[in-house]
């Protein structure tokens, strides 16, 4: 094996220009291709972590359909106490559940007492908010990163619209669960940043304030986001959630509760998706490059040596061995090709990531892009580059080992 | 016992308008150890008996029987397996492999065709390499050493494998003539030390005056064998 490994090098190095180019073009591809998947996989997690971590959640709990009327912010279909008491006690005995945050949302009025427009509200428990969703106290643009009673958070395009600063006094109306309607003066006490995505543009009271403006006598909950440990292990823990909750039936039989990972609640899992797409596509096209080229040159290398084909044939080499001679030649080649592109496309992402990326994204702006390269993307892209360089030269390898040695050694 | 014994070989090649009667009905026998050339004009069939000897043809009919192996039925790969366990290969153009050194030339068949051990091989290499008189440029590729040398270590690559049967088509061809009486010369010392049979398929006539057995062919027919010292018949 060894032999053959030197004879393919040597081949190899006999036609330095060729194999130059070659291995310079799978070079460019391979580098192409983890670039490119640094930058969109990189975009992606933070993406994710943007909208998981500011607003979303890794999951939430629901009742049973709560997210099919989500824009109508059903106060209807809220958790009571005691189911909410059911879904805590689930949570906490979850070992996947690092922390969640029971929310009680609802729609209302906001007046600054000259004008008055509709607003989305989450009634939170601020510490268990902010712990589920940590990227939240990062929007808070002007004022502390807290939340008492009596104090409101605002999102920025309403507070510039209605002209409302920090320390105001506003005043929230909401439609209580009976149809009366009451309200309540709030401290505006602090200014947040837009986030894409579902309740990037909500405010934020506290969660006994929101019970006390809904004439709730102890509060409702209308979703429970939950933060995981491991974002790695969400199906398994939506799973494991959907089975421990599955036995909470109503009176019909249903399931009571249902359970939702980010990926179903944002529409920026088909962006994610089309990432993905487009990734697997670009890989595709390494494929081909890798795949043409390297054919390609067995091809040639096959026929620039028929007559050395029909001298080792005649001398007793068997077709098996001429065979893997080529093969090994091709699998040098994407070995070469391959190490080379992981090399330079790691450099340039050091470069991407010295240089620094920033990019807007919805209402975000100036967000800095952490390229990173995971060793599974490494080791994948390798392994596609020798497999197909293998692929490609089997053809030319099969054509050689059923040469004739007698019409080789005619060959001029 | 006869290490070559072929019976009615004939053998035709089909055109795209005719059928060329290489050979016909071609009947001879080779002893161990002999010193043998097939001679005759162009197109008399002496590369294809070669060919058919050495197992890279097969004849449209008749058989033939090399070192007790009737070798017309074997398969591709059998064939190959033949070929590297009992014969050798000189070419006009020596055919040596550019990228592997004149030793790991002479080393190649020891490797990729018997599988020899480490230590036995080097010896076998060394004693080659000595007996051709290339000790010295073992390291060299084929394109630093002239053209009697190329095939000087074409006889070492041949007779490394202890065949017991060496085919040489037109061995000196591309050898000026003092090159062409040493790589003879060369090849006759090789038989006498190691007992193997050398044919040749030439029209040389250094190598027809140093051949001990002579086969004539004309027109795909065996005409005369002659023996040197001993009776030809016609």
């Amino acid at each position: 094996m060894i032999n053959l490994f030197k004879i393919a090098i040597r081949n190899l190095i006999r036609y330095k220009r060729r194999t130059l180019l070659t291995a310079s073009l799978i070079t460019i591809g391979v580098i192409f291709v983890l670039v490119f998947v640094s930058i969109t996989g990189s975009f992606k997690s933070m993406m994710i972590g943007q909208i998981t971590d500011s607003m979303l959640g890794h999951l939430q709990i629901h009742r049973k359909g709560y997210v099919a009327s989500i824009d109508n912010l059903p106060l209807n279909l809220n958790m009571k106490p005691k189911a909410y008491t059911k879904i805590a006690t689930v949570l906490s005995a979850t070992p996947e559940v690092e922390t969640f945050s029971p929310r009680l949302k609802f729609g209302g009025m906001f007046s600054n007492f000259t004008e008055t427009t509709n607003i989305r509200l989450n009634g939170v428990y601020p510490e268990k908010e902010f712990q589920t969703v940590p990227l939240l106290a990062s929007r808070i643009s002007e004022g502390k990163r807290g939340l008492n009673r009596g104090e409101i958070l605002i999102p920025i395009l309403l507070a510039k619209g209605l002209k409302v600063k920090l320390g105001d006094t506003v005043v929230i109306v909401a439609t209580n669960a009976d149809g009366s309607v009451n309200g309540k003066q709030f401290i505006v006490s602090g200014i947040l940043e837009s986030a894409t995505g579902p309740g990037g543009r909500d405010g934020y009271v506290h969660i006994e304030d929101a019970a006390e403006v809904l004439r709730m006598s102890e509060a409702e909950i209308s979703e429970v986001a939950v933060r995981l440990k491991d974002f790695s292990r969400l199906s398994s823990a939506v799973r494991q959630l959907e089975s421990k909750t599955a036995g909470d039936v109503n009176k019909e039989g249903r399931p009571l509760f249902e359970v939702h990972s980010w990926e179903q609640l944002s529409p920026f899992f088909n962006i994610a998706r089309m990432i993905d797409v487009m990734t697997f596509f670009i890989k595709i096209m390494l494929i081909a490059i890798v795949l043409i080229s390297i054919m390609n040159v067995m091809i040639m290398a096959v026929y620039e040596r028929i007559r050395e084909i029909g001298t080792i044939a005649a001398i007793g080499t068997l077709p098996g061995r001429i065979r893997s001679m080529f093969i090994i030649e091709g699998f040098c080649l994407g070995i070469v090709g391959a190490a080379t592109g992981v090399l330079l496309g790691a450099a340039v992402i050091l470069i991407v990531n010295f240089v620094g990326i920033r990019f807007d994204f919805g209402q975000q702006q100036g967000l800095l892009l952490k390229a990173t390269l995971q060793p599974a993307d490494l080791l994948t892209v390798s392994v596609i580059v020798i497999i197909v360089a293998v692929a490609a030269s089997l053809q030319p390898a099969i054509k050689a080992s059923k040469m004739e040695p007698i019409e080789a050694l005619r060959h001029v | 016992m006869a290490l070559i014994k072929a019976q009615n070989i004939t053998k035709d090649y089909q055109t795209e308008d005719v059928v060329v009667h290489a050979l016909q009905e071609v009947d001879f026998e080779i002893e161990p150890a002999s010193f043998v050339s097939f001679v005759g004009p162009s197109g008399s069939g002496k590369t294809t008996i070669l060919n058919l000897i050495g197992c890279l043809d097969k004849p449209t009919a008749g058989n033939m029987r090399i070192a007790d192996t009737e070798v017309v039925g074997l398969g591709r790969k059998e064939s190959a397996a033949f070929r590297g366990r009992h014969l050798g290969f000189i070419f006009q153009d020596f055919n040596l492999i550019p990228v592997l050194t004149v030793y790991e030339n002479i080393e190649y068949p020891l490797i990729m065709v018997q599988n020899i051990a480490p230590q036995e091989r080097k010896e076998r290499i060394s004693r080659m390499l000595a007996a051709v008189d290339m000790a010295g440029q073992a390291h060299k590729y084929p394109h630093q050493i002239s053209g009697g040398q190329k095939q000087r270590v074409a006889v070492a690559r041949a007779l490394v494998t202890n065949p017991a049967l060496v085919l040489a088509d037109e061995p000196t061809a591309n050898l000026d003539s003092h090159t062409a009486y040493a790589v003879i010369g060369l090849m006759k010392k090789m038989r006498d030390d190691f007992g193997t049979t050398f044919i040749f398929s030439t029209h040389d006539t250094k190598i027809v005056g140093e051949a001990e057995v002579i086969f004539r062919l004309e027109d795909g027919r065996l005409t005369a064998k002659e023996i040197k010292g001993g009776q030809g018949h016609d």
